[in-house]
Order: structure tokens, then sequence, then C-alpha cells
């Protein structure tokens, strides 16, 4: 199994070294889409290799050769290979779509040249993100996708993306300095930031610091995700931005906080003290979001909510602090990241087709466009739980996980799931019914969607399909995987092997800190 | 052994730098925002160097004793940290310059939809008063076009923010973009 973990680092690298070349390339646009597509498949490949080789467990590199306390290591265990398979897809679906937008809308529309470097470097930093065996690194890994994802939102500098630019930069540089001081914080208390090694140390420290370090992480992570009285943000932000930007983000962004929430909740701190208040955040989340979407009379808006409100299924299942309740909380994201990135692109060609994403104004598109509306109509189901679709598999996993906990808090949260599924059903309905059923308010412009928008869109539902499909074996996957977080010595036995060490030099702990 | 007990001076200077910060990063300026993010950042990384504990000889093992080696550790954290501040010290700055291109001012807006809540809580208020209410038929999408600019009057506005119809006051927006 060791012979295969060079291709840990791929993922990052790969489109680290894309980004450069494609800016040192930026007046050869043709050259330039030709490797942000290749590196991404190339990102595709190895995340897919990885996820099969990680089910036999944990892929650990020690970078640079420093060994793993003191250097930085990279892992690759069953969750970060899913997330990574996951988000792989989704960053090479939308970069397919944003080629063929370009493609139809001519290179002077958007400043392309930088464009491609800097979907590269977000998807660097979400790989990194993920595979990151290190706080501090996780923290370099969210720096990255922050400041490419500051670029894409603001992208042309108009007056519009501006007012949402500020607020989304302001609240995200909070969060990184609520990060950056819990770090800190983590390293004053423990002496370490390696997350194999805090995992053994963080027991031995003072309780009450221990919470401290907790509820900073949590924050930090909970505004990255968009839990409820963090999340007023995302709404406001993300719909300004151009479609496959916002679908990205939608999909990756408050995902790669979910999963350093689950990562840093089941590895660091297991006694999980914070459960109850995650559970009421849950609650909060799923019921606020989804109210918001009620009240929207525009599609991306609406959209946004309803992402904000499943933000809150995830949380629940951290919260449940089971097996169960992490296995469905992987599957759930997964599921989420597919479709609510497929949702985003389909109201970008909605956009495109009607002229607008204001429910008011659109209409008829049943008629106009019966693809657009087979596109819209899957996923939109799928969101809202209906079964046989993945999401209503999701949703099953984590209210059988919080039947089976049985505390009054978990059947209060079961129920509001019901609810919130419900309610999420009739925003979409909603939505339904004003932009495809209603008679249209004036006539429509008539425009014609580029085929391969259409594909990429389709192919992200084909996608979403296909997890229902294949629900069994991934969820199965989901399983060994949360198995995996439950049972933490296995992630500490990979990183440190004997003697607290990696693999590399500086293998005598008494010198560690002259290796950094 | 290290002395492990933390210098009170460092601990007072990140006192002052976060509280500061987060004074500065409560207006509505973007600059003012940016020295505060920048504050609490120092801050952030004097904590680092606390953590890691007192100072020390330079570690460059075999010129000097290990006993008395500085921690390097946080230090390496610190220059990362004040790298990527530094990338996003130089973002907030173009990005609060370009909103001063657009709007001869670099203010953080209100959320569109806050204004909208707070000018229907505005129209709920009347209603009490005089059981006479106003009809509005704006659409959010009319409304979040009139209102970003809603700074442009002079200063934040004070209270009152979310009664004023914004329809009369729209000031030369980014329409203009192009003219400098």
């Amino acid at each position: 199994m060791t012979e295969y973990t060079w291709l840990v680092p791929l993922p990052v690298v790969v489109p680290l070294f894309g980004a450069g070349l494609a800016l040192a390339l930026y007046r050869r646009p043709r050259l330039q889409r030709i490797i942000s597509v290749v590196a991404l498949s190339v990102v595709l490949v190895v995340a897919a290799t990885l996820l099969v080789l990680a089910d036999d467990g944990p892929l650990v590199v020690d970078i640079g050769g420093w060994a793993a306390p003191v250097g930085i290591d990279l892992v690759a265990d069953r969750l970060s290979a899913l997330m990574l398979t996951v988000s792989a897809a989704v960053t090479l679906c939308v970069q397919l779509y944003s080629l063929a937008q370009g493609e139809a809308d001519g290179d002077e529309a958007a400043p392309v040249s930088i464009y491609h470097p800097t979907y590269l470097i977000l998807a660097a930093g979400v790989a990194n993100a993920f595979l990151s065996g290190d706080l501090f690194n996780i923290y370099v890994g969210f720096e990255i996708l922050l400041a490419a994802s500051y670029v894409l939102l603001t992208l042309g500098g108009t007056g519009e993306r501006i007012r949402a630019g500020s607020i989304y930069v302001v609240v995200a540089l909070l969060s990184s300095l609520l990060f950056l001081i819990a770090i800190a914080l983590t390293y004053a208390a423990a002496g370490t930031v390696n997350l194999a090694q805090l995992a053994e140390r963080l027991p031995e420290i003072d309780p009450g610091v221990r919470l401290l370090l907790q509820v900073m992480l949590l924050l930090a992570f909970g505004i990255k995700a968009a839990i409820f009285p963090l999340s007023a943000w995302l709404p406001d932000s993300y719909p300004t931005a151009p479609a496959p930007v916002t679908a990205v983000f939608a999909g990756l962004l408050t995902k790669v906080g979910v999963y350093a929430i689950i990562r840093t909740q089941t590895l660091l701190f297991p006694e999980g003290r914070m459960d109850d208040v995650l559970m009421w955040a849950a609650l909060a989340t799923m019921v606020v979001g989804i109210l918001g979407a009620v009240a929207q009379d525009d599609l991306k808006r609406l959209l946004s909510f309803t992402l904000v409100s499943h933000i809150g299924y995830m949380l629940f299942g951290i919260a449940l602090a089971s097996q169960a309740g992490w296995s469905a909380s992987i599957y759930y994201v997964a599921h989420h990241i597919i479709v609510q990135t497929g949702l985003f692109l389909v109201a970008g060609l909605i956009e495109r087709r009607g002229g607008s994403t204001s429910l008011d104004s659109l209409g008829g598109l049943a008629k106009l466009a019966p693809v657009l509306a087979i596109l819209f109509f899957i996923p939109a189901m799928n969101l809202g739980g209906i079964p046989p679709l993945s999401g209503f598999l999701g949703k099953v996993g984590l209210l059988q996980a919080g039947v089976a906990d049985g505390s009054w808090l978990a059947l209060t949260l079961v129920v509001g799931g019901v609810v919130t599924s419900l309610l999420t059903l009739y925003a979409l309905i909603k939505a339904w019914n004003k932009a495809f059923w209603q008679t249209p308010p004036e006539p429509l412009p008539d425009a014609t969607l580029p085929k391969g928008m259409v594909g990429s869109a389709a192919a992200l539902v084909v996608l979403g399909l296909a997890l229902t499909v294949a629900a069994g074996p991934l969820y199965g996957y989901a399983e060994r995987a949360a198995a995996a977080l439950d049972d933490r010595s296995v992630y500490i036995q990979s990183v440190l092997p004997e003697g607290g060490r990696g693999s590399g030099e500086s293998v005598d702990v008494a010198h560690g800190e002259e290796d950094a | 052994m290290i002395d492990m007990s933390p210098n009170l001076v460092l601990v007072g200077v990140i006192v002052v730098l976060v509280t500061a910060g987060v004074y500065l990063l409560l207006e509505r300026s973007l600059s003012r925002v940016l020295i505060g993010v920048i504050l609490i950042g120092n801050g952030a990384n004097l904590l680092f160097l606390v953590a890691g504990g007192a100072a020390g000889r330079p570690p460059l093992v075999g010129l000097e004793l290990e006993r008395d080696m500085a921690d390097p550790l946080p230090q390496a954290m610190v220059l990362t940290a004040i790298v990527i501040t530094l990338g996003m010290t130089a973002f907030l700055l173009a990005m609060a310059y370009r909103s001063w291109q657009l709007h001869r001012h670099d203010e953080v807006q209100d959320d569109v939809e806050d204004r909208r809540i707070a000018r229907l809580a505005a129209r709920d208020q009347r209603a009490f008063e005089d059981a006479d209410t106003e009809e509005s038929t704006t659409t959010l999408d009319e409304e979040a076009a009139e209102t970003r600019d809603e700074t442009d009057e002079g200063g934040p506005g004070p209270a009152g923010v979310g009664a004023r119809s914004g329809e009369h006051d729209r000031p030369t927006d980014d329409r203009g973009e192009g003219s400098r």
C-alpha cells in the first residue's frame, strides 16, 4: 500500500502547478482551458484512486521527508478521500460548464485570463483542507481557497459584486482570525498542531481549556459552514456571483467547513461536550434557513437559503456522535454537494433562458425548455427528499440515527428534520410552479442554451442519480468511514506509527523541534 | 527546561491589539476594518510567540545547545500567517479602493434582506398607528438595485434607514464605472 502514497499530494500539487502554468500563459486562452480541464481531470482520477486505496487504511505522506508531529503530513483516509472525490467531480463539471458559457458569450464577457488560475487554486485549497493532517495546514488550505474565492466572487468588480464581496470578505477574514487565534491557543496548551498528536495530548490538558479550544474552533468553522447564527452572510453574498462560481461555492466551500467540524469533533474532542449546543444550532439552522427560503421570490436566493438549511442536517448527524449519525452525515454531505451544485448550475441555465432568476418574471419554462424542466425537477425532488432519491436515503439515515439516540433533543431534531424536509419541498415546488408552470407575466426572451452548459449540468444531475443507484456501496463506504472516525487509534497509528514519529527525518523526539 | 511562564508585556500588547482591532472591525468603513484585521492579525501572531515560550538562541543544530534554543515551530507558523495576512490586506485594500472608485466611499453596505425587513417593520409600525397601510409593489430585485448605495448620503445613516424610501436619492452608481 505504501507504494501509492505518492498519489496523496497530487490533488494539491497538480492544480497549483496548473494554476501557475495557466497564469504564465494568460495570452493563450485556448491553452489555459486545456490546462485547467486536464489538471482537474487528473485530480478526479487521483481522487478516485485514493478512494479505493484508502478503504484499506489511511495513506499518509510526511511532506518533504520531515517526520509527522514536527513536519506537515497529508492524510487520505476514507472520509478525506470521499470528500475529495466528490469535490473533484463537482469542480470538473462546473469548469466544463463555465468553459461552455465562456464559449457562448465570447471571451470578452469575463476576464478569463485570471479566472482559470484562480479556479485551479480554489480546487487546490479545497483539496489541501481535505487532506491535511495538521491544524495549521488546514488553516493554510482554508486561506488558499478563501483567497481564490474572494477573487472569484468579485470578478469584474461591478458595484453589486463589490457590495456583496465586502460583506463576504470581512466575515471570512473574521473567521480566519478566530481560527488563527484558536491554533495559537492550541499550540500554547498542547505544544503541537498535528491532529494525531493533538488527539493524544488534548485529553491530558485542563478540561476548561479544552472546552475553550473546542468552542473557538467550532466558531471559526461554523462561520465557514454557515451554521445558523453565523450564516447571515451567505444568502446575501453568493447569488451575486456568476452562476458557475455560485455553484462551486455553494457545493464546496460550506462543506469544507462541515468537513473540518467532523474531523475536529471526532478526532480531537470525542467526549462531545458541545453536542447539545450543536443539536440546537442544527435545529435553528434547519428551520430558520428553510423559512428564509420559503419567503424568497428569487431562485438563486431561495437556493442559497436551502443551502443554509441543509447544513443543519449534516450538523445534526455530527452532533448525534454515534457511528450511525456520522455515516448518515457523510453520505448527506456527498449527496448535498452534488445536488446543490447541480441546482445552482440549472439556475444559471434558467437565468440564461428566462433572462432573470426572479420567480415573478419567469414562467412557462416547462413548455419552452422541457429539458431544462427535467434538469431542475430531478435535483429539486432530490433535495426535497422524495424517495427513492439520495436525499431521501440520507435523511432516512439521519432520522434513524436520531431515533436510535432516543433522547428528547434528538427526537425534537427528528421532527424538525421532517418539517424542514417538507418545507424544502414546498419552497422548491413553489419555485417550480412559478418558473415552469405559470403563464409568464410577459413573454420570455428568445434564447438558446449552449449544449456544453446543458451537458455539464446534466452530468451533475446524472451523478446525483448515480448516488441513488450506487447508494448501497456508497452508504457502506460512509459507514466504514464513520467507523474509522469512531476508532481514532487507526488514524493516530497510521500518522504516528511507532514511537510517536512519522516516517522521514527527525526521528528523535528530543531533537524534534529543530527540524521544523 | 525553558521557562514556560508567559511574558506579561506581550500578553498586555496582545490584549490592546485585539481590543482595538475588534473595535475597528465593527466600523463601517472598509479601511478601518482593514486596520482592525491587521491589528488582530498581529495580536494573533504575538500570541503564537507567547505560545512558543521564552526567547532563546537561534535553533541551529550543532551551533547552539539544545536547551538554549528558542522554539522555531511557532515562528514558522507566524511567518506563514504574516504572509497570508499581507495578501488578504492587499486584496481588501484593492477592494476598498474599487468601492471608492465606484461610490466615492468605502463603506460596507447593508444587507438587502435586512433593509427589507426593517422597511416592513417600519410599515407595520405606521399601520398600527393610523391603520393606513402603504402599498409597496417593489420586488426584491428592484429593491436591491435601489438600495445598494444607501450610504451615499453622507455617513452611515442613523436609525430610520429602514423607513427611507430610497427611490429619490439614487446616486451616481456603478453604471458609471467605466468613467475612470
